[in-house]
């Protein structure tokens, strides 16, 4: 495309079907504690 | 809202929000994607052709021919198919524990939701055995879960030393019988960091938060000792030392972390002078405060506070210009693009009261650490094996779905509903998320998303 470039996979809908492993780690538990920042954890389902 | 449309350093951006697509595009298509609603059509609506009659004819058409293959790809306006997961999010293993091994502190910080430490309930000291229960309950309810959190919190977690070892080494000595890996972090002012503390963390702890807020005079202003003196010059040694044994095995797990305040609204200058430190993870979040404290931030702060994120993303995009690299990390500026959590884990925050508890010195079970000392919310004991499961299936349900105003909130998938506890203490209701961290979230998110494009960039210029 000459006046779009997507950047990255856009996967999220993919995500969802073998979503909810657990195997991440909780959001608050990182370094907030009083802000909850959820979308910065990382994916642990592969590792 | 589908769509978020924001110029950040210079780039036009677009986040699809539903698929989570990320597209850089040229100001005719940010003007011409803010003038469509699905659903589009094949063939361009001629009003364009007067709404943009800036641009010329042939490039109106050439670019709507793209937006809308991205669109048929459900690469934009995708709509959102998520709430069906929402729809039978219940009751889940509890896998993270914030365990208050002190309801006591060294420090005095101004700011402290804790009362100074005790949470409003006295000042304690969670025994051994206390701690060993709480690793037996988790090890209990989290069935089917493998990696299980705790991380030390009070208070000042490091005044319940016994505490935190004879728990962390319990927990690593039953850890394989039961399938476990158990993940330690510790929450800490520093003040008693030592040789032995510091090795041991370094060895046992899987990420430590080290607190400190930025320049002397600012950390000393709100974090004071009992006795009135500031704690920078005690703490800035020890944290270096301790930074240093993890930085020497390639590790970058920890954290330094600040809050910000009403009396350092430029806490940029605060991020950079820990950066000058030599620490390169950095945090600094706004204060957590009721409105009619001196210190809290208020809707008014936010040109200023929004000044200072600017000025920290173009910092940090300039350092990627140049090196391909950021000059260090703003936890609040993390966002990857590409691995980040799936969207059943994005639908809802924290899991705090379902599958993350905070546990008092008592072996009380609270929601979370925001939530101890309100009784209302107790949820069983550790000492007694028991939970409210009642309170875990309401927990389970603050998805972003029953939040007012985030089904319609385009940073809905990266902030999850927000903080709780911030909405059940500001806001007085978990369905009403805290108005002045949405806002804050929001310009962090797009700072966030532009600096990913640019790591993207510059990852693609050197390959």
């Amino acid at each position: 495309m000459k006046h779009i470039k997507t950047v990255n996979k856009a996967n999220l809908k993919e995500t969802a079907a073998k979503g909810g492993c657990g195997k991440c780690q909780t959001s608050c538990q990182s370094a907030c504690k009083t802000s909850c920042t959820v979308a910065n954890q990382q994916c642990e389902a592969n590792k | 809202m589908l769509v978020h449309r924001f110029i950040k350093g210079g780039e036009y951006l677009v986040l699809d929000v539903n698929s989570g697509g990320v597209h850089v595009v040229d100001e005719l298509v940010y003007d011409m994607i803010g003038l469509l609603e699905p659903p589009l059509t094949e063939e361009m609506p001629e009003r364009l052709v007067s709404e943009l009659s800036r641009f010329p004819e042939k490039d109106i058409r050439e670019c709507y021919d793209e937006v809308y293959s991205l669109y048929k790809d459900k690469l934009l306006f995708s709509p959102d198919e998520y709430r069906k997961y929402a729809d039978v999010l219940t009751q889940a293993p509890v896998k993270a524990m914030c365990l208050h091994v002190s309801h006591d502190c060294n420090l005095r910080c101004k700011y402290c939701f804790a009362s100074t430490g005790d949470f409003g309930t006295g000042r304690k000291i969670m025994t051994p055995e206390v701690g060993r229960k709480a690793i037996d309950f988790l090890i209990e309810k989290s069935a089917g879960r493998q990696n299980l959190e705790v991380d030390f919190f009070g208070g000042e977690p490091l005044m319940a030393w016994e505490t935190v070892k004879a728990t962390v080494d319990y927990a690593r000595s039953i850890e394989k019988q039961h399938g476990k890996n158990f993940r330690f972090t510790v929450t800490t002012n520093g003040m008693l960091l030592d040789d032995e503390k510091t090795e041991y963390i370094n060895r046992e702890m899987s990420n430590c938060v080290l607190s400190l807020d930025g320049r002397r005079e600012v950390n000393d202003r709100t974090r004071p000792t009992p006795n009135g003196k500031g704690c920078y010059d005690i703490i800035v040694p020890k944290y270096k030392k301790l930074v240093e044994g993890r930085v020497n095995e390639g590790r970058t797990d920890y954290y330094v972390r600040g809050t910000f305040t009403k009396y350092n609204l430029d806490f940029a200058e605060d991020v950079l002078h820990i950066a000058s430190l030599g620490f390169d993870q950095l945090s600094v979040e706004p204060v957590s405060a009721s409105p009619d404290a001196p210190y809290a931030i208020s809707e008014q702060d936010f040109p200023e506070i929004f000044a200072q994120y600017d000025k920290l993303y173009d910092i940090m995009a300039e350092g990627v210009e140049k090196t391909g690299r950021k000059p260090f990390n703003f936890f609040h500026f993390m966002i990857d693009l590409d691995q980040g959590p799936c969207a059943v884990k994005r639908l809802r925050g924290c899991g705090c009261g379902n599958e993350y508890v905070a546990v008092t010195p008592d072996g009380e079970i609270y929601p979370c650490h925001q939530f101890v000392g309100m009784k209302e919310w107790l949820m069983g004991s550790v000492l007694t094996n028991d939970i409210d499961t009642e309170k875990q299936k309401y927990f389970a349900k603050t998805h972003i779905y029953n939040k007012e105003g985030c089904a319609d909130c385009w940073a809905r998938f990266y902030c999850s509903g927000g903080c709780n506890a911030n909405a059940y203490i500001y806001e007085h209701s978990m369905e009403k998320p805290y108005k002045l961290q949405c806002e804050l979230t929001k310009k962090r998110v797009e700072c966030g998303i532009a600096l990913s494009v640019k790591m993207k960039e510059a990852r693609e210029r050197n390959t």
